[in-house]
């Protein structure tokens, strides 16, 4: 009895501390910009998530042992979300006031991402979602917070067409074949779906949706259904360990793993390393970059820290698919803070509203990214108030059973005359739903 | 010497009826209800309101309904969770199809729509008993998740299958900053709370708890199982329900069937076991036990790190949490497999004799 008061009381004592530990940080510490980095390094989809925020840690890291923004070094603490929509949103809400405020939020999980949306305006913040995210919010006009850098999955799903119709031998072959989206079965998964049946209408070929409940190892069902219908394509729309079982259960039922298409998320080390040879011949989207071991940058990452002890993670993962997306996130956010200090003042600390503007009028063109070390890795990225995705450039990587490799050296751009007035639509009815005025182009420019 | 009745003597039936006969208790509850209402709205931050304060508001009215089936009428159930999204999507269609439906209204038919799914899920109960009885309430959890995921209308054809609300108002008061969202919820909490105390101590709550400790020989002295256990689910949907519209609408503000799954289940069963079957504030002590302390030790192990000059990786950290977390669990169960409450209600019993304990 006394053993179980004293828990009671140590428990209750640990409730009060932490009550004390969670005040706000006082003062702000001269000339540290804040980064706070949500991160799932453990739990389901930890595999994919670790590497990740290995990359988001590493370039915040570089770019201190390089001497910071033009001399303001960066502060970054890490919060455990385990891709669950209320830890989150309870993380958020941790670091969002520390030392001065928060520059960005990046919590790589559409669900929090959707969550988010719903407070970042209020506190300021913006929120940046590189290759994720609500696709109707590259209108920055109605999402003045939200920064769907790189690519949506509106962009995925059509350049997914795009690379489907040139294999057929064109657009117009496109006619009575059947395309099969196998997803996950959450906001992420489900975001290309009236892209899908938008083209489908309008190439004339049939969409067939399977969806596949989280975390996605039981599939036996989904892929008996695919044999049954025999789809000329299976897209992939899946998460962590979602993607190897699909492609395990492809090479069970014989589906051509040649005919299988990833989205971004599902074309990454993790997805097809444990499968190895039966997932040759799939191919995945890239979001520009793939594995970019032999790129500058992966060489300053593993001179800078790793040869010195400091890297996170393990020293090979540094080039991967999923770790160079990561330390591209950063460094978007990071440029963002560097074009808001050109307005607002060199050396300065930028709260989240002057990091806003700096990411709405992003400009970064390919000297600047070669310089950066991002060469053959990634192109121009230009935002606008009305365009906060800033480039729609895709690649298609394919895995030849050891690595992914670029087979065909082929750059494809997302149709905008399909898209924008689909963004236009969803995203003016957000704003009818939430009574937002959209901005003008002359708010815009403030 | 403080906390005893010795000398509160009672004079009339309504006297020896009320809640609490013993005047120092009325003065804590009073005490407490000012503390929650006023004092705590001046001495904490945003955080606390966001993070923890709202999300223990809102569960502990959950965990009161799960009470009232699991530890009032001992219907187990894992169904919880389907019940807290029924009550907010349905809540959300009220809200948004029907025009100027206020905020409370839609809430509260939320809840009458999934004490309605309830009873339809609990008609089970009259034939099975126990694990079986848990298995079959299972099935409400998978069937609602299937629901929400796949029927296009209840999500109001959201492409993502998001659903989210704003502009919360009741009567022109706005609930849009944390303060007036922890007011909102902690009032309907306070009602709910007064509502299932009441409960408990009338006839229904007397029908139930006959029914938890022998079914058999409440039959026989005329109470009617059937009744009594629908009653029983009715009820407790209806709280779960509101429970989880309020989730939907003041916490999350934008949310997917994934906020109410299994997980959550059992999450409220493990709120009323370790908090305490068959009592009202035991439902408060395991809300708070699951909502604060993973969250606590989540910051703590940290700063006890710090302290050591040990840096934990933020894995390790959840790691820990999880393995604390769990190991205080089945700690409690061993040393007071009644709960928490048991905890209190012996830490009173105690105070009565303090402090010459014979």
């Amino acid at each position: 009895m006394n053993l179980s008061k004293l828990v009671l009381t140590a428990s209750l004592g640990a409730i009060a501390l932490s009550s004390l530990a969670t005040a706000p940080a006082a003062a702000q510490q001269a000339k540290e910009q804040y980064f706070p980095v949500l991160v799932y390094r453990t739990g389901a989809y930890a595999p994919n998530g670790a590497p990740w925020a290995n990359g988001y840690v590493d370039y915040l890291k570089l770019v201190n042992a390089q001497g910071g923004i033009n001399g303001v070094k960066l502060i970054f603490e890490e919060c455990e979300t385990g891709y669950a929509t209320d830890r989150g949103v309870e993380c958020y809400e941790r670091l969002k006031g520390k030392h001065g405020g928060a520059t960005n939020f990046q919590p790589l999980s559409t669900g929090v991402t959707f969550a988010l949306t719903e407070k970042a305006p209020k506190d300021k913040i913006p929120l940046i979602t590189a290759g994720y995210g609500r696709s109707e919010s590259t209108n920055g006009a109605v999402f003045p917070w939200n920064f769907p850098l790189l690519g949506t999955y509106w962009v995925g799903a059509d350049v997914a067409i795009q690379y489907i119709a040139k294999q057929e031998g064109g657009a117009d072959k496109l006619k009575g074949k059947k395309i099969a989206l196998v997803y996950h079965d959450s906001p992420y998964g489900k975001e290309p779906i009236p892209v899908l049946e938008e083209l489908g209408k309008k190439h004339g070929f049939q969409v067939q949706l399977l969806p596949v409940a989280h975390p996605g190892v039981e599939q036996k069902a989904t892929w008996l259904q695919i044999r049954q219908s025999k789809p000329d394509y299976v897209l992939l729309w899946g998460w962590g360990v979602m993607n190897s079982t699909a492609l395990r259960e492809a090479q069970a039922t014989g589906y051509p793993r040649n005919k299988m298409l990833g989205i971004w998320w599902a074309g990454a080390e993790p997805d097809v390393k444990d499968v190895g040879e039966g997932a040759k011949g799939y191919s995945a989207l890239t979001l520009q970059h793939g594995a970019e071991h032999n790129s500058r940058i992966a060489k300053d990452v593993l001179a800078a820290l790793h040869a010195k002890g400091e890297g996170t993670g393990p020293k090979e993962e540094v080039g991967d698919v999923l770790y160079m997306r990561g330390l591209i996130s950063a460094m978007l956010a990071v440029e963002g803070v560097r074009k808001a200090q050109e307005r607002y003042g060199k050396g300065k600390v930028m709260t989240g509203e002057q990091v806003r503007w700096g990411l709405e009028h992003l400009d970064l063109d390919q000297k600047t990214l070669d310089a950066m070390g991002f060469a053959g890795v990634m192109r121009p990225v230009k935002t606008s108030c009305l365009d906060h995705m800033g480039s729609s450039w895709v690649r298609i990587q394919t895995w030849n059973g050891k690595k992914w490799e670029f087979v065909s050296p082929d750059w494809y751009q997302a149709d905008d005359t399909t898209l924008r007035p689909m963004v236009m639509l969803a995203s003016g009815k957000y704003a009818e739903e939430k009574n937002l005025t959209p901005r003008t182009p002359e708010e815009c420019n403030k | 010497m403080l906390y005893r009745e010795n000398g509160q003597f009672k004079t009339s039936y309504a006297a020896d009826q009320q809640i609490f006969p013993i005047t120092q208790d009325r003065w804590a509850i009073i005490g407490i209800l000012v503390f929650a209402f006023v004092a705590v709205p001046l001495l904490v931050d945003e955080y606390m309101f966001r993070a923890i304060l709202i999300p223990f508001v809102i569960l502990s009215l959950a965990a009161l309904g799960v009470n009232i089936l699991v530890g009032f009428c001992g219907q187990i159930t894992l169904g919880a969770g389907a019940f807290m999204a029924v009550g907010a999507y349905a809540a959300y269609n009220f809200h948004i199809r029907v025009e100027g439906m206020p905020l409370l209204v839609s809430l509260l038919l939320g809840g009458l729509t999934a004490a309605a799914v309830g009873i339809v899920f609990g008609i089970p109960s009259l034939r099975v008993r126990g694990l079986y009885l848990a298995v079959a309430t299972l099935a409400a959890q998978f069937f609602t998740d299937w629901v929400f995921l796949r029927v296009p209308w209840f999500t109001d054809n959201a492409s993502s299958g998001s659903v989210s609300v704003s502009n919360l108002q009741v009567m022109g008061w706005q609930i849009n900053n944390p303060l007036n969202k922890y007011l909102f919820c902690l009032a309907i909490l306070t009602v709910f709370a007064l509502m299932a105390k009441n409960m408990t101590r009338s006839a229904i709550g007397r029908q139930w708890m006959a029914i938890r400790d022998m079914d058999v020989a409440a039959e026989v002295i005329g109470i009617r199982p059937l009744f009594a256990k629908l009653s029983a689910f009715a009820v407790s949907s209806f709280f779960v329900g509101t429970a989880g519209a309020l989730w939907g609408f003041v916490h999350l503000a934008s949310w997917e069937p994934a906020a109410f799954s299994v997980d959550r289940s059992f999450q409220l069963l493990f709120m009323v076991i370790i908090g305490g079957l068959g009592s009202i504030m035991g439902s408060f002590f395991g809300a708070a036990f699951i909502v604060v302390l993973p969250i606590a030790l989540n910051q703590l192990l940290p700063a006890i790190g710090d302290l050591v000059g040990v840096e934990i990786s933020t894995a390790g950290i959840s790691h820990a949490e999880l393995i604390i977390f769990g190991g205080l669990i089945v700690f409690f169960l061993i040393k007071e497999p009644h709960g928490i409450a048991r905890l209190w209600s012996t830490g009173k019993e105690k105070l009565r004799l303090w402090p010459f304990p014979h």
